[in-house]
């Protein structure tokens, strides 16, 4: 046993250091040389904690001991907004939570609004939901690979993983008219139909995708610089994500297959034919292989929603939720007053709560709702599954090298406007 | 979405939880509450329970036979306390600690009860309904 492995035996058994900010400078103040441990602040390494995520870590050395990760720097009361917002409105907000998969949080919003009104959405907006989140966690997906490459050296990583990813929010754009933030999933079915040619750009992307997949395994999977970085690093088992209530990647890379698009299917998940890509070890590496095998894994329902969607609406013709078509504002008067009425008022949702859950790529995301009766929520809380994620960190962390922490915080592919909302 | 909800007393909820742990309810997902100050009329609850102004959610997820259970669990405004759920589930850690935050319900036994997402010398707790959403001063400690 070296000095630095009895010194981790001599310490209390948690991972989490729970000292406020204050106490932390003025430990740091008051410590004298005969005090081996020192407090340090984390980053800016990931893109997370570019000034809104602070990771205290008290260090041996260059052991990590204990850490707290200290979040709230992004937290701009997006749960207090949605109490002001109609149901129409609620989206627009819900979206900016999860910015790299923004759709999710539309999703989980619209259908808690959905079960609330007792509404069936068209089949066509079912599938139109789950080609839109496929296509949103292939995207979000290459993003934590350029991110990941980034942390640990693999810059040019960074290049493709962005350039891929590129690719998917320009399929986006051009469905949803934005990048991100799509306000695209509402309550009722989506936005607008499926523009010309989609079949045909989405064909593009799925063709073009695996090719560039297979490059990243030659650039990464197999090397062993990378493979020494994340092999073995940050293991976590299943006992300790389910006490944590750890979903997604995280789960699943112990070895876990829980996939609620599987074991608890919404939309149309139940005649997909897919696996659910499950770890070994725990380990960074399996979260990083995890990812990558979920891309290849969306592109395999892509290809069968290509195959399967159906003709016919996509939102309901329940004029007092959806806004009538536009041409038939200028003929009928009940469409151009059902218009106004949407638009200004909103429409009203019958008392009750609910809570409606999706698989988002980092984990369950879930939205738990309570109307009064009125047209804004009465309280809308969003589950994010970064939030819960993050916990995992500390215990991650402990007894690993700083550089290794780099590499935890990036598998842990947190995003911080859903942990602060 | 068709989970179960159980309306568990506020003395009861560490055991009821520790009984849905035993049942193979394996994560809770989420802890979270609801403010009823202003809400005009509230008609889904069963005769038995007493509305209070406070209602804190628990949500538990069972792998085994897929589905999720709600406790709802009603903590009057005057003492705004319940014991935490940390022991049986680590996991309520943060969750706990956001619906302090953002409630100002107190969790009996958390190991860390400091504000989360709110700054540390914050005053009031936003969620509750009688927390304007009107401007106010922004509270800065190196603007006093």
């Amino acid at each position: 046993m070296t000095a630095t492995d009895a010194a981790v035996r001599r310490r209390d058994d948690s991972a989490v250091l729970r000292i406020s900010e204050d106490d932390g400078e003025r430990l740091e103040a008051e410590s004298n040389a005969s005090d081996t441990s020192m407090i340090m602040n984390m980053g800016p390494q990931h893109p997370s904690t570019h000034g809104v995520l602070r990771l205290m870590l008290e260090m041996e050395g260059e052991t990590v001991m204990r850490s707290k990760p200290v979040i709230g720097y992004l937290h701009t009361g997006m749960e207090k907004t949605a109490e002001t917002l109609t149901y129409l409105q609620g989206p627009t907000n819900v979206t900016r939570m999860d910015y790299a998969s923004p759709l999710f949080s539309e999703l989980a919003f619209s259908m808690a609004t959905e079960a609330l009104l007792g509404l069936e959405v068209p089949p066509r907006a079912v599938w139109i939901r789950m080609l839109m989140c496929e296509l949103n966690r292939i995207s979000s997906h290459l993003l934590f690979q350029a991110t990941n490459g980034m942390d640990i050296g693999a810059v040019s990583m960074m290049i493709y993983g962005w350039r891929e990813r590129e690719e998917a929010l320009r399929l986006l754009e051009t469905i949803t008219g934005l990048r991100m933030n799509h306000n695209f999933i509402r309550p009722g079915g989506v936005a607008a139909d499926l523009p010309d040619g989609w079949r045909d750009e989405v064909l593009t992307l799925i063709d073009a995708l695996p090719a560039r997949l297979n490059e990243f395994d030659t650039l990464l999977t197999g090397q062993p610089i990378y493979r020494e970085r994340l092999q073995g690093v940050g293991v976590i088992n299943t006992a300790e994500c389910l006490a944590l209530g750890v979903t997604g990647p995280i789960l699943r890379s112990t070895g876990y297959a829980w996939d609620l698009r599987r074991d608890m299917p919404y939309l149309a998940y139940d005649q997909m034919d897919f696996d659910v890509v499950v770890g070994t070890y725990g380990d960074c590496f399996d979260r990083y292989a995890i990812r990558l095998n979920e891309i290849r894994e969306s592109i395999r329902i892509l290809a069968q929603i290509l195959d399967q969607m159906p003709t016919g609406d996509y939102r309901v013709q329940d004029k007092k939720v959806t806004p009538p078509p536009r041409a038939r504002i200028d003929e009928s008067m009940e469409a151009l007053i059902h218009h106004f009425k949407i638009f200004t008022e909103g429409f009203k949702v019958p008392a009750g709560e609910v809570y409606a859950a999706v698989e988002s790529p980092r984990g369950e995301l879930g939205c738990y709702m309570v109307s009064d009766g009125s047209a804004v929520p009465y309280r809308m809380h969003i589950r994010g599954p970064s939030f819960v994620n993050l916990q995992t960190l500390p215990h991650m962390m402990q007894g690993g090298m700083v550089a290794d922490a780099v590499a935890i915080i990036s598998s842990v592919d947190p995003i911080m406007g859903e942990v602060d909302r | 979405m068709n989970d179960s909800v159980l309306h568990v007393p506020r003395d009861q909820l560490t055991e009821t939880v520790a009984g849905l742990r035993d049942e193979g309810y394996v994560s809770v997902l989420d802890v979270t509450a609801v403010d009823y100050l202003e809400h005009p009329g509230r008609t889904d609850l069963p005769p038995e329970v007493s509305p209070e102004r406070f209602e804190l959610v628990v949500t538990l997820i069972s792998h085994a036979a897929p589905g999720r259970v709600r406790l709802r669990v009603q903590v009057p405004a005057d003492d705004p306390t319940v014991a935490t759920l940390f022991d049986l589930y680590p996991g309520t850690e943060a969750l706990e600690r956001e619906v302090a935050d953002m409630f100002g319900i107190v969790f009996e036994g958390h190991p860390d009860p400091s504000r989360i997402l709110m700054p540390p010398d914050w005053e009031g707790h936003p969620l509750r309904k009688d927390f304007s959403v009107g401007q106010i001063p922004v509270q800065f400690k190196a603007t006093q």
